[in-house]
């Protein structure tokens, strides 16, 4: 763990600009050291102490128990799915809210974003009364025969309603910082609309697209309370990975420590990819 | 009439008629703010005018009154954009981007890929095919732009101060291609440089508040400005002549000598302007003596304020109408009228010569 931590430090720096004359100065009093470890340290310490509890001698057969197993190929499965949803529903999302003017944008977008602040269980209720048997949708569903709450479905549609606003944020960003002279200057050439979506903008937002895949990616692998609500605990259909913790937290603390650890481990490989490509496109 | 065009867009004051023979190449003055980037974007279909109509080679590129009327999407106009910024597709190589027009329009890849390879070949950077954009100089990188807007064969090209970005050093060489490469095509300039205008415009347009303050053929706009504005920013005085000596010598004899312009060569007997402000003219009515001036005997003809300086014309009895601008102090201590034989003095390092 360490070691993909140093790692992903020995890339900053030379992301960093030299400054101009060589000046060497930087702005930050002594003082602010201070509370900055204490942040630091606030984060690394549980994570610390919970690699002190590891049960080493038992930490494969712990990950590889058949219930272990399901619930984190349920969660990679899920949570695939739920990031491919993201980039379908996301991308022509953010794009129509950063090139795009209408009236009530303002809204769509505070709309959009809610689920970022939005509790999760609350999310989950939502979804209930929506794709449930008695939901606002749900209830023609159920007259198609298609039942959505409680299955492997659920777990989706609450990962990627969870997910969903991490990727538009951070795509609308990347799209407005750059790309608009770009598009415009494609279209003189003679480019369609089309074309210079497919040539011109996506390969300019590429690495922006990719780190906020991947950030999507990690919330819905770590997506807990609109599953728990929307999708319940089945094993196998809708026990993700998170819950798979939560109940092994009290029969199994071993069990629990092992798989969080795993899951610490996927976080940290997820950072280290985002930061990889956003290093790569400041050349 | 190959360009038609008039246009209003109230949020910024901009009302501008244009009108353009084909082939003919304009270039538009004016200080910033003038309306002269917004002439370009409502031609290039990127900004929606609240009013006119334009045509070029007789489709109609849009024809609007407020929300309803015909628009023409950017793509299918036939205008290209020649910006500041080189903007190059960073993604894409060198080659690939000069390929991105002919592509748009349909050809294939390796078609497209022949005819980008001969237009970096035209602008002198074959080598570079192969490079990605963030290797390029600067001056490299908008040669390449030159053959990315050329390739996509415009009706129209449109060149908004594309030297204005690059190193003193780089600006002539960039001049001479774009003279090369824009004769008898279409093209509408935006510049802040008198020489752009000289060298690649048959006509200037001078833009002030959103208007066309003063239109005419370059030459005669530059040495005889109508309005005082145009007189402000681009009357200069301007010969035309051979290179003889350190000297431009036009065809009444009148010699004039200046030092060469930064970065530009002029051989010994190709055709040469000399070039000089208003500004540097002092005159004397008696004959000065001193360091390698120019002292060219001429009449006054006519006295015309302009803000809180004079602006004195007089002929140079070779058909010249020479400008100089004083003071009114001078004026009066001079005792300059209309019809006084005067000396108009010039430093030779006061003239500029360039290479035509």
């Amino acid at each position: 763990m360490t070691a993909t931590l140093t790692r992903t430090e020995t890339v900053t720096p030379s992301r960093r600009v030299s400054p101009p004359g060589g000046f060497a100065y930087s702005a930050v009093p002594w003082w602010l050291t201070v509370p900055a470890a204490a942040g630091a340290l606030l984060v690394l310490v549980p994570l610390v102490a919970m690699g002190t509890r590891v049960d080493w001698s038992r930490f494969v057969e712990l990950i590889t128990s058949s219930s272990s197993l399901a619930a984190l190929g349920l969660s990679l499965q899920t949570s695939l799915t739920a990031t491919a949803l993201c980039l379908v529903l996301g991308v022509p999302l953010a794009l129509v809210l950063a090139r795009t003017e209408f009236r009530g944008q303002q809204l769509v977008r505070s709309l959009v974003l809610l689920p970022l602040v939005l509790p999760p269980v609350v999310g989950g209720i939502a979804l209930l009364y929506t794709f449930g048997r008695q939901g606002l949708i749900g209830a023609s569903l159920d007259v198609l025969g298609i039942h959505i709450a409680f299955s492997t479905a659920a777990v989706v549609l609450a990962q990627t309603f969870v997910a969903l606003p991490f990727l538009v944020v951070s795509l609308e960003g990347t799209l407005r910082t750059f790309g608009q002279r770009y598009e415009a200057i494609a279209t003189t050439l003679g480019a369609q609309p089309s074309t210079v979506l497919l040539r011109v903008t996506l390969p300019l937002v590429m690495p922006g697209l990719v780190s906020a895949a991947v950030l999507s990616f990690a919330r819905s692998l770590g997506e807990f309370g609109a599953t728990i609500t929307f999708a319940g605990s089945l094993q196998g259909v809708t026990r993700t990975l998170p819950l798979e913790i939560y109940l092994q937290r009290v029969n199994d603390p071993d069990a629990a420590i092992a798989l969080s650890l795993v899951l610490v481990v996927v976080a940290i490989v997820t950072t280290a990819v985002t930061s990889r490509i956003a290093e790569r496109t400041h050349r | 009439m190959s360009l038609m065009m008039q246009a209003e867009v109230a949020e910024r004051g901009f009302e501008v008629e244009l009108q353009a023979e084909p082939g003919e190449r304009i270039a538009v003055l004016g200080h910033n703010g003038a309306g002269k980037s917004t002439l370009l974007a409502v031609l290039a279909g990127l900004l929606r005018p609240d009013r006119g109509r334009a045509s070029l080679d007789g489709r109609t590129l849009f024809d609007v009154d407020g929300r309803r009327g015909r628009w023409l999407a950017p793509h299918a106009r036939g205008i290209a954009l020649l910006a500041q910024d080189a903007l190059l597709f960073p993604h894409l190589s060198v080659l690939d981007n000069v390929a991105f027009g002919p592509r748009s329009a349909g050809v294939s890849v390796a078609v497209a890929r022949q005819r980008a390879a001969s237009w970096l070949e035209e602008v002198g950077v074959a080598d570079l095919a192969g490079r990605r954009p963030h290797q390029l100089s600067g001056g490299q990188a908008q040669r390449v732009a030159i053959a990315r807007a050329l390739a996509a064969e415009p009706r129209l090209l449109l060149l908004d101060e594309p030297m204005a970005a690059l190193d003193v050093a780089m600006a002539p060489l960039l001049r001479r291609l774009l003279g090369r490469v824009l004769a008898d095509r279409s093209s509408i300039l935006i510049t802040h440089d008198l020489l752009d205008a000289l060298l690649l415009s048959d006509r200037i347009i001078v833009m002030d508040g959103g208007r066309v303050a003063e239109t005419g053929p370059t030459e005669e706009v530059l040495r005889h400005p109508r309005t005082r504005f145009t007189a402000r920013i681009a009357g200069v005085n301007l010969i035309r002549g051979s290179y003889r000596g350190g000297a431009v010598v036009d065809a009444s004899g009148l010699s004039v000598l200046g030092a060469v312009k930064e970065g530009e060569a002029v051989v010994e007997g190709a055709a040469a302007a000399a070039v000089f402000a208003p500004s540097v003219v002092s005159i004397h009515t008696q004959p000065p003596a001193g360091s390698p001036r120019n002292n060219l005997t001429v009449t006054i003809a006519e006295l015309e304020p302009l803000g809180e300086l004079i602006r004195v014309r007089a002929d140079d009895h070779r058909g010249h109408l020479l400008s100089a601008d004083v003071t009114a102090r001078s004026v009066a201590e001079l005792d300059l009228f209309p019809g006084r034989e005067v000396t108009y003095s010039v430093k030779a390092a006061g003239v500029t010569v360039y290479p035509l």
